[in-house]
């Protein structure tokens, strides 16, 4: 039971991550096609200002309770997946330092570096994270000992990139759309008209993604075996429809909304249908990591769900108020103030 | 090299990297938010320009703070991956509670504050400062309280192949960990503190904006006095806890061979570990060991040879590290004094600033010499008495983890010296004036 519960956390807290962070990621992606000022990209930087880093620590968590509440699981896929994990690790470390480091010379050369930096450490997450998470969906191929027979490249299969590529298309429409939210006039504009082209290339990859699903993987499975578990997908596709509407009407913070609610329901689509499996094995369906194999004990579970149901909403009550006092449009006054990127 | 040891030197690297910016983290972030509360309390103007600029270099050092510490979460997994399944039962937990307690904290609020300061008042402002510094605060907690788990484990019991929790409030009250606590945290706002005085000194000694920077200073005197003075003392204790808990960490810290009664401490040696003895023993000081490591001049010390040669710290690494720190956190005692006294005129003191402008890296040797204490002096075990380091690392090549320490040596010490860099130009250019 507590293994059951501590797998949905699990489950939020990767789909809390992509939903929040996944924006930043996006925006930092557009950022060399869409700015075509200084300007325009500071109010790049300064749309993510005061949200990214709080973002990020989602991703902490996650591999945190991973950790925590999964220690074989986290063993396996960290040491399994090395050479992807520390390129995801070094990526988001070049993107952390540009915050602050971008403004601190004046000097073109200088911020090009940082914004090259940015772009990489932006683009790259994003489609490692689908590339990653499209494997686990698939199966990857460990033995029975947890060990991982294979390399970066064994990941770069076409399912996998296949995953890369939706997650980055997911990501840059709903960095978009946020930077639609955070702005106005031209730089609105474009974000909106870009958000209406990431959003069709979106749906086409999830078509094919769906059916690749059908065909790669057993997610489907648990949907037959739990049919009230419809609702997650239901919910992601529906959502994905809906933010068109909401797109062409311009009304960017339902359309912002609306994407985050699809991103939440693509993460879980993923994770409901691997119950109870935490990390299939595509060698041998015996050498699959569970929820009951690489659970931590009873007592940790427990402890663990206690700080979690005291602490996350305290979490998400700060963060929300964050977003709710700080959502407001960056005018040229924001770009002014003294303490600004 | 085999992987054990790559990995090894992959984790010092990412760890020694990454607690160059913890320290001043932890310390820059109090005083920051101690120049902020003096502002809001008496409308100095002076305060609020400390807060900046103070606060400034706090984030310029903070970005690389932050970033590298996710390396160090991730490494467990990557490269320490038999550790992880073994004791992630135990070890798993601390992480996420300090995760969920104090980086979701730290890092919501550094951007709020970041870009807050003419949208609130100016009390709740200061809040936010304080939220950050608490923050950081806890998350030393726990990260130490992990870390003494693996110096001195307690509350688990052997159990399904691997360590599991049985007892959550004896794991959280060790107080190997405590001490540590304490002990970190004080060595960070000594670096916090000499970082102040340094940077001031420097302005002072230019006549530049004197006023200003002997505000700073006086506060950041006094600071740095507190806990200079406590951590001779919490170190004492901490130093006879691990008498206790490790005693061949001790023998090795102090280079000491044969078990004796009435151990003396020799103010100068030289360690020969091939053959089992000190080359060089000057100046000894009778039963001070003894009386140090077990609150008794009478006591008996346990040498090196009672551990057979396989379960042995390096012991000049060791050693060194443990002299270098201790020495340099009495000279901090006495600096420390000196300044405080000197805190009022402290302009005309140009020998006392002198000095001070060099004691600036001095805190950072102290604290990272500390860690090679810990860590080398609990070798070979990665979990004290529990776990062997060499029993620990993850299935991985050679090559894999050559190209990975390859890569951070580089790509850090890039970001390092890009830091360092700005962190001289800002501290350079002062304060800025108040619009």
């Amino acid at each position: 039971m507590l293994e059951t519960i501590w797998f949905m956390l699990w489950g939020v807290l990767w789909a809390a991550y992509f939903m929040l962070d996944g924006f930043d990621l996006g925006i930092g992606t557009l950022m060399p096609f869409l700015a075509r000022s200084d300007e325009d990209k500071r109010y790049m930087y300064n749309a993510m200002g005061p949200f990214w880093d709080g973002n990020e620590v989602w991703l902490i968590t996650a591999g945190g309770a991973t950790f925590a509440a999964f220690p074989t699981a986290y063993a396996i896929m960290f040491n399994g997946l090395y050479s992807a994990l520390l390129l995801l690790l070094f990526s988001l470390i070049a993107r952390g330092v540009t915050f602050e480091f971008r403004n601190k010379v004046e000097g073109d050369g200088w911020r090009s570096l940082w914004d090259i930096f940015h772009f990489l450490g932006s683009f790259l997450p994003a489609l490692l994270l689908g590339v990653a998470f499209a494997n686990i969906f698939a199966g990857i191929p460990i033995d029975k000992d947890g060990i991982f027979h294979g390399g970066l490249f064994t990941l770069l299969n076409p399912y996998g990139i296949l995953g890369g590529i939706l997650f980055v298309l997911m990501f840059l429409t709903h960095g978009a759309l946020w930077l639609a939210v955070k702005t106005q006039g031209d730089l609105h504009a474009r974000a909106i008209e870009t958000a209406k082209k990431t959003w069709a290339a979106q749906v086409i990859v999830a078509v094919i993604f769906l059916g690749a699903t059908w065909i790669k993987t057993d997610l489907f499975d648990n949907y037959f075996k739990y049919p009230y578990l419809i609702i997650i997908p239901l919910l992601g596709v529906g959502a994905l429809i809906i933010m068109r509407t909401f797109i062409k009407s311009g009304t960017e913070v339902r359309a912002w909304i609306t994407s985050s609610i699809h991103i939440v329901g693509v993460a879980l689509f993923g994770v409901a249908g691997l119950y109870p499996r935490l990390l299939p094995s595509s060698m041998n369906p015996d050498y699959n990591v569970t929820i009951w194999n690489a659970a931590s004990s009873q007592l940790t579970l427990k402890i663990m769900l206690g700080v979690a149901l005291v602490m996350v909403p305290i979490v998400i009550a700060y963060q929300t108020w964050v977003y709710l006092f700080l959502g407001h449009k960056l005018s040229k006054n924001d770009l002014e103030y003294e303490e600004a990127y | 090299m085999d992987v054990v040891m790559l990995s090894r030197l992959q984790f010092a690297a990412a760890s020694m990297f990454h607690f160059l910016f913890v320290p001043l983290t932890l310390g820059l972030s109090v005083l920051t938010a101690i120049y902020e509360t003096m502002y809001v309390r008496s409308g100095d103007k002076d305060y609020k320009r400390a807060a900046k600029f103070w606060g400034k270099l706090f984030l310029i050092n903070f970005a690389l703070g932050v970033v590298t510490g996710i390396t160090l979460e991730f490494q467990f997994g990557t490269n320490w991956s038999a550790y992880s399944k073994y004791v992630g039962d135990i070890f798993g937990p601390l992480l996420a509670i300090e995760a969920t307690l104090a980086f979701y904290l730290e890092s919501t609020f550094i951007g709020v504050w970041i870009f807050t300061w003419d949208r609130v008042k100016p009390k709740t402002h200061a809040l936010f400062i304080w939220l950050v510094a608490i923050a950081s605060n806890i998350s030393a907690l726990w990260i130490l309280i992990a870390n003494g788990w693996m110096q001195r484990p307690v509350g688990y019991v052997l159990r399904n192949g691997r360590a599991e929790l049985e007892n959550f409030i004896a794991v959280i009250t060790n107080k190997f960990g405590i001490y540590e606590f304490f002990h970190t945290v004080s060595g960070a706002y000594i670096l916090g503190g000499f970082f102040v005085m340094g940077i001031s000194a420097w302005h002072l000694l230019r006549r530049n904006e004197i006023r200003f920077f002997k505000k700073s200073f006086r506060l950041a005197a006094t600071f740095t006095l507190i806990f200079a003075l406590f951590e001779i003392f919490n170190g004492h204790l901490h130093g006879s806890e691990v008498a206790e808990a490790q005693p061949a960490k001790l023998a090795a810290m102090e280079s000491l061979w044969v078990t004796e009664q009435s151990a003396p401490m020799y103010l100068f040696a030289i360690p020969d570990e091939e053959n089992e003895k000190n080359s060089v023993e000057l100046l000894p000081i009778p039963g001070m060991l003894s009386l140090l490591a077990h609150h008794s001049p009478d006591a008996v010390v346990k040498g090196l040879k009672e551990f057979p040669k396989e379960e042995r710290p390096p012991v000049v690494l060791t050693f060194i590290s443990f002299r270098i720190m201790v020495g340099l956190g009495f000279l901090f005692g006495l600096i420390a004094i000196l300044a405080w006294i000197k805190r009022n005129r402290i302009e005309n003191a140009q020998g006392l600033l002198k000095i001070l402008v060099y004691m600036i890296p001095l805190p950072y040797i102290a604290i990272e010499t500390g860690w090679m204490v810990a860590e080398v002096g609990r070798q070979p075990w990665i979990v004290y008495g529990l776990m062997k380091t060499r029993d620990a690392a993850s299935v991985l090549t050679t090559s894999q983890v050559w190209i990975s320490l390859t890569a951070f040596v580089v790509f850090y010490s890039f970001l390092g010296l890009i830091d360092f860099y700005l962190l001289a130009k800002y501290a350079r250019k002062g304060p800025e004036a108040i619009k």
